[in-house]
């Protein structure tokens, strides 16, 4: 692709908009043309999934339901929301959810705050034990074993203990600690806070954001989470929402895999469930979204 | 974590001051220390308890790959048994089909994932309107917080017989494909899912780093007559390479721990004969049939693998670009 060879000296004092030759032109359209395509097929799964949730059954079984809901209904939603178990589990999601966060929440701030002391002796010994459990961990078995033997199963500790510190988080808040204001903690000190003082009175009031960012990165992925209620809950009054899911979706692909036909799971309970399921998230997520960013940024901007 | 650690914020100290403090610091004992610092170390305690409870004691407990464990005894083990699991593992044939296709997945999703949110990120770059931008960056991020049940959701209706994807083979006139009965699918059904739900979060860390390359490296190298492509190859490229190591080398960490969680929900028995991965297998043996100390094995050695892959990664990086992870 051609460009322009000899930059204008006048565009050089103004290098607002440089008059763009045809080939960066079209090179333009076509870089648009495709990021439009891109989001389009993003979103497309998520659309599809609405059309299918307000579809009759009939309708997706006919194959008609793309971008559009055919037979337009609401009943599965009725039927789904008055499954008793289906608001159990959603409850349960709610409440493992606000546990985990608050317990993850408690430990990542001391557990940062402590780190990001450089004074602090014995620092890199305890990042360094920190930071490996990135690179290494004990793997599925032994950890089940373990939460088996701590009598964890069929109780909400099995989900909310062995998962409360992330280390890319606690990472992300020690880098925010560590630029926090020396001089404001010292003034503290010299007015008579202690550690415990300063702590509570003066950085966590003046670390809103980042905790704000923290508990929403805690929470998703507590929501998101399935795996270690799978593992470890045999009861289903204990499931979190997105174990109801899996049952669903494993009862309609057992069956479908065995090639029997429309006898499965109705394909719109399933989308009623997911749509159910992830309206939360889409919910908050345009108001969220830029503290993921910026979050993931300080993260990676300062190791 | 995700890039090179930067330099130490430099403080503005003469340098003698700096060499007392240095001084001072090492000569702080750790009676001094706690006595000073008590306070802050009862932070400590929780965090230290928790990572030893629930990272290091699985840890230690990857010795019963070694020795035999019997219901109800210890989570160590109770006698040692050598290498016989491992030898047992060696001479299963599952194990060997599911290492193949371990390496397969793995490495599809290391050459076709990977590269393509650097260029989904310079498309980006390549964007006037801001507005427009964000936009895409906001509805690209969005499938990165759905749940991993959800993606496996949609997969199976997207693929389903009477799915969005057969309906348009049929509009062009091709016949239904049963995919989740066709194990020649799978890895495809596979990659694709990945892109879909990684591309856009994967764009953030070379936005952010596209926006530290210098404006004037493009006006000199535009006064040296190079055209855009050029200056994208040797400025804009070689300007987000540190970042691209980086994520490089956390990926092929990554490599033997292929989508564990989504391919347990997206498999049938009909696909394991490219779907099933180490991870689902250590998983049928050991939860599903209770054989843990062969399942452990199992684990262990590919950890093992995985931890190779990231100190060697690491060490070539180092020698080749400089920019590494530690």
């Amino acid at each position: 692709m051609t460009t322009n060879p000899q930059t204008p000296d006048l565009a050089r004092v103004r290098p607002t908009r440089i008059a763009e030759s045809r080939g960066y032109r079209v090179f333009q359209v076509i870089n648009t043309t495709a990021l439009v395509l891109i989001v389009s097929l993003t979103l497309y799964p998520f659309v599809n999934l609405v059309a299918k949730a307000f579809s009759s059954e009939g309708a997706i079984v006919a194959g008609q339901v793309n971008v559009f809901p055919r037979g337009f209904n609401t009943t599965t939603f009725t039927a789904v929301m008055s499954d008793p178990m289906f608001w159990l589990n959603y409850r349960n999601t709610v409440v493992y959810t606000v546990v985990a966060t608050l317990i993850a929440m408690a430990l990542t701030t001391t557990f940062a705050y402590a780190l990001s002391r450089r004074y602090l002796k014995g620092r890199t010994f305890f990042i360094g034990i920190a930071v490996f459990t990135m690179f290494f961990n004990g793997g599925l078995i032994p950890n089940y074993l373990l939460i088996n033997s701590l009598g964890f199963k069929n109780t909400i500790w099995a989900i909310v203990l062995p998962n409360a510190i992330s280390i890319f988080n606690l990472l992300i808040m020690k880098s925010f600690f560590e630029n926090f204001p020396a001089d404001l903690e010292e003034a503290a000190a010299i007015d008579g806070l202690t550690t415990y003082g300063i702590f509570g009175r003066i950085v966590l009031p003046l670390s809103k954001a980042v905790i704000a960012t923290m508990v929403l990165f805690y929470a998703v992925s507590f929501w998101n989470n399935w795996f270690q209620a799978f593992l470890y809950m045999d009861r289903s009054d204990l499931y979190p929402v997105t174990v109801y899911l899996r049952n669903l979706l494993a009862a309609a692909t057992s069956t479908e895999s065995l090639g029997a036909d429309s006898a499965q799971i109705a394909s719109n309970v399933q989308a009623v469930t997911m749509v159910l399921t992830v309206l939360p998230i889409v919910c908050v997520y345009p108001f969220i979204q830029r503290y993921f960013v910026s979050g993931v940024m300080l993260g990676s901007v300062k190791g | 974590m995700t890039t090179v650690a930067p330099p130490e914020p430099t403080q503005v100290v003469p340098p003698a001051q700096t060499l007392k403090s240095r001084r001072r610091r090492g000569r702080t004992t750790w009676r001094r220390a706690l006595r000073r610092d008590w306070r802050l170390y009862t932070f400590l305690v929780l965090p230290v308890l928790f990572l030893g409870l629930f990272k290091y004691v699985p840890m230690a407990g990857n010795i019963i790959a070694f020795r035999r464990f019997r219901p109800g005894g210890s989570i160590f083990g109770d006698e040692w048994v050598g290498l016989h699991y491992v030898e047992m593992f060696i001479q299963d044939p599952t194990f060997w089909r599911v290492f193949t296709n371990t390496l397969i997945i793995g490495g599809l999703t290391l050459a076709i994932v990977f590269p393509l949110p650097i260029l989904l990120a310079l498309m980006l770059n390549e964007v006037r309107t801001r507005l427009f931008k964000r936009f895409v960056q906001t509805m690209t991020y969005l499938p990165h917080f759905m749940s991993i049940v959800i993606v496996a959701g949609m997969v199976l209706q997207l693929t389903s017989l009477n799915g969005s994807i057969n309906q348009l083979i049929e509009a062009l006139g091709g016949e239904q494909i049963s995919f989740m009965q066709d194990p020649d699918w799978f890895r495809t059904i596979y990659v694709g899912s990945e892109i879909w739900q990684t591309v856009g979060w994967g764009t953030i860390l070379y936005l952010a780093a596209l926006t530290t390359i210098d404006d004037q490296l493009y006006e000199a190298a535009r006064i040296d007559g190079a055209n855009r492509w050029r200056q994208t190859w040797h400025i804009t490229l070689t300007g987000i390479r540190p970042t691209m190591m980086v994520l490089l080398i956390l990926n092929i960490g990554q490599f033997m721990a292929v989508g564990f969680e989504k391919i347990l929900l997206l498999y049938n028995p009909l696909l394991y004969p490219t779907a099933d991965v180490i991870a689902t297998y250590l998983y049928r043996v050991g939860i599903g049939s209770g054989s843990y100390s062969y399942s452990t094995a199992i684990g262990l050695f590919e950890a093992l693998i995985g931890v190779t892959l990231v100190l060697s990664a690491n060490a070539l990086s180092r020698r080749i670009s400089g920019s590494s992870l530690w």
